[in-house]
């Protein structure tokens, strides 16, 4: 059998690919793997690949009635829903008005929009604590809702103002001249037509949301706190104690971006190249 | 912009439809109060000689002290510690997943069995909370006793140590730089999918060898991919907490404290308002700084690109 120069330095290639996307997943694998793991086998030297896998870390951490996971996994999800939700129903609007009834400031108002989301949460985090304290915001999940909604607002402005603009024109006109008032030229012909943008949209504000830690850590303490704070409370497990369960609590924590990724990849694509593109 | 100029003027009755143009106002004022009310309290602050453990202390400083936090900052050699780290970090971080994101990039763009498969392993890292890969690489992969690093430093006979202590700063910039790689990746194989393949067949037969054809066609036309991918991650690397927080609490002594973090420690653990304050002014000051020299270079390109 003759292989050409191309062929080998195409396999070779295409091995170095994987070998490389291996070695990136690794860690990721490595956490999952000893999240199965007895303690005493997690910090096991040399690390042990082959090992009795036990289920114990996830009953203790993950399913067990007395452990906080659930109160953690609830307030994650109540508050990356409802913040996303917010910040739809501010966006959607605005994104609309921008796309199809464009004035002298759109261009502008845009821009700013667009400046918001580069302020550094850091930069604002004092005054925001301040406010909250005095509002009585710490440690709900309305002040945890009202912030991500602000911090996912301009990218779902300047997502669906792009895909907006991307719809077929003569359908809308079509819907218009039937005589459809607002509500239903968006409800009937607008939004269907929306559905990949606003996936691709909501998937990204959803990473976002979800793994957010800054303003979590700073804003809440224990009643409102969502997941990255009890990963984050592993941070003493250094030196040994609990790795294994630790693994489980930070798995389960990433499994469902992680899937929502995975299934959802053209879509991240997507949203994350709409810049690029327009 | 062609379909939504023509809509107002195609349907008719303008006038009836006039409101429409009002359907962003309840979102601009939301955003105003949550992104512009916190600003505006901040520069106020900031002129404040407040601290937590003082309650009178709150309040303005009076015009001739007013500037005193800022000046007091200045004056602080940690000060120009800080903004050099946040600086290296970010720098660092854009620069390693720019030529690593790049690379993984084009070994992705050709065809070979398993492909979905390695692109779907080589996104993970930018999916999984900085929270949960802080504690990861802390507590597991680089623990000085049983972790990789261990593994790796006793086979290649380096004396052991604890690398997030050894090379701090070094050691942040990695984990920082996995987490991002996918995503300058995910931008530019979207770039390379976008070149049309006529237009490398026509410079090859055109006989440009493999280097000329990256550096003359496939570059440029990467070029807009490159500098939104480079110019978001700046924005979200400049605000890098988690991984610091978690696995060096900025240390040791100053090595990894970042802008983010130092305000973390103002007021939490100094209870100084005013001088947290000042110190956000300061990285609203420098994120600017950053976007509008990116996004010069951008609009310079572009005018080249146009002339």
């Amino acid at each position: 059998m003759n292989l050409s120069r191309k062929q080998v330095v195409g396999a070779f290639l295409s091995i170095l690919t994987i070998a490389l996307s291996l070695l990136m997943f690794f860690p990721i694998f490595w956490m999952a793997l000893t999240s199965f793991k007895v303690e005493i086998e997690a910090i096991s030297f040399p690390p042990s690949l082959f090992f009795a896998p036990t289920l114990e870390n996830w009953q203790d951490t993950v399913f067990s009635a007395n452990s906080p996971f659930a109160r953690y996994l609830r307030n994650t999800v109540f508050i990356t829903f409802f913040s996303i939700l917010l910040a739809l129903i501010f966006a959607l609007p605005t994104a609309y008005q921008m796309a199809f009834y464009p004035t002298k400031r759109t261009e502008g108002s845009m821009l700013w929009i667009m400046s918001t989301r580069m302020l550094p949460p850091a930069g604002v985090i004092v005054p925001v604590f301040i406010i909250f304290r005095d509002l009585n915001l710490i440690d709900t999940h309305f002040g945890l809702i009202l912030l991500y909604a602000g911090m996912n607002f301009p990218l779902i402005v300047w997502m669906m103002r792009s895909f907006m603009l991307e719809l077929p024109f003569d359908i809308i006109e079509a819907a218009r001249l039937d005589g459809a008032n607002l509500w239903q030229e968006f409800t009937k012909v607008i939004f269907p037509l929306l559905i990949p943008g606003l996936a691709a949209t909501s998937l990204l504000a959803l990473i976002f949301t979800w793994n957010e830690f800054f303003f979590a850590v700073n804003l809440t303490a224990t009643e409102a706190s969502p997941l990255s704070i009890y990963v984050s409370t592993f941070k003493a497990a250094q030196g040994g104690l609990f790795i294994a369960k630790m693994s489980a609590a930070s798995t389960a924590a990433i499994i469902p971006v992680l899937i929502a990724g995975w299934v959802a990849q053209k879509q991240l694509v997507t949203g994350l190249t709409m810049g690029a593109v327009k | 912009m062609a379909s939504g100029s023509m809509s107002s003027s195609s349907t008719g009755k303008p006038g009836k439809r006039e409101w429409r143009k009002f359907l962003s106002s309840p979102g601009l004022i939301f955003l105003i109060i949550v992104t512009q009310v916190p600003f505006v309290v901040a520069i106020y602050f900031s002129f404040n000689g407040w601290n937590l453990t003082r309650p009178a202390s709150r309040g303005f400083l009076g015009w001739d002290r007013m500037w005193r936090n800022y000046s007091r900052i200045l004056q602080n050699q940690d000060f120009y510690t800080v903004i050099w780290n946040t600086v290296v970090l970010t720098g660092s971080v854009v620069i390693i997943t720019f030529i690593l994101g790049l690379m993984l990039a084009m070994l992705l763009n050709r065809p070979f069995p398993g492909r979905s498969l390695a692109r779907t392993l080589l996104i993970s890292p930018f999916l999984v909370m900085p929270v949960a890969a802080a504690v990861l690489w802390k507590n597991v992969l680089l623990d000085p006793t049983f972790g990789f690093s261990t593994l790796l430093q006793r086979s290649l006979g380096l004396p052991v140590n604890y690398l997030f202590e050894s090379a701090p700063m070094a050691t942040v910039i990695a984990v920082v730089a996995w987490q991002w790689t996918p995503f300058v990746m995910l931008i530019l194989l979207a770039g390379l999918q976008s070149l049309p393949d006529s237009t490398l067949e026509a410079a090859s037969i055109d006989g440009a060898s493999g280097f000329s054809l990256f550096r003359f066609i496939v570059l440029p036309h990467l070029k807009r991919f490159i500098e939104i991918a480079l110019l978001l991650e700046t924005i979200f690397v400049l605000n890098v907490f988690g991984i610091i927080d978690i696995a060096t609490a900025g240390g040791p002594g100053l090595a990894t404290t970042n802008l983010p973090y130092q305000i973390f420690l103002e007021y939490t653990k100094r209870f100084n308002i005013g001088r947290a304050s000042a110190y956000g002014i300061f990285a609203i000051i420098l994120a600017n700084i950053v976007v509008v020299f990116l996004l010069r270079i951008i609009s310079k390109q572009q005018e080249e690109v146009a002339t």
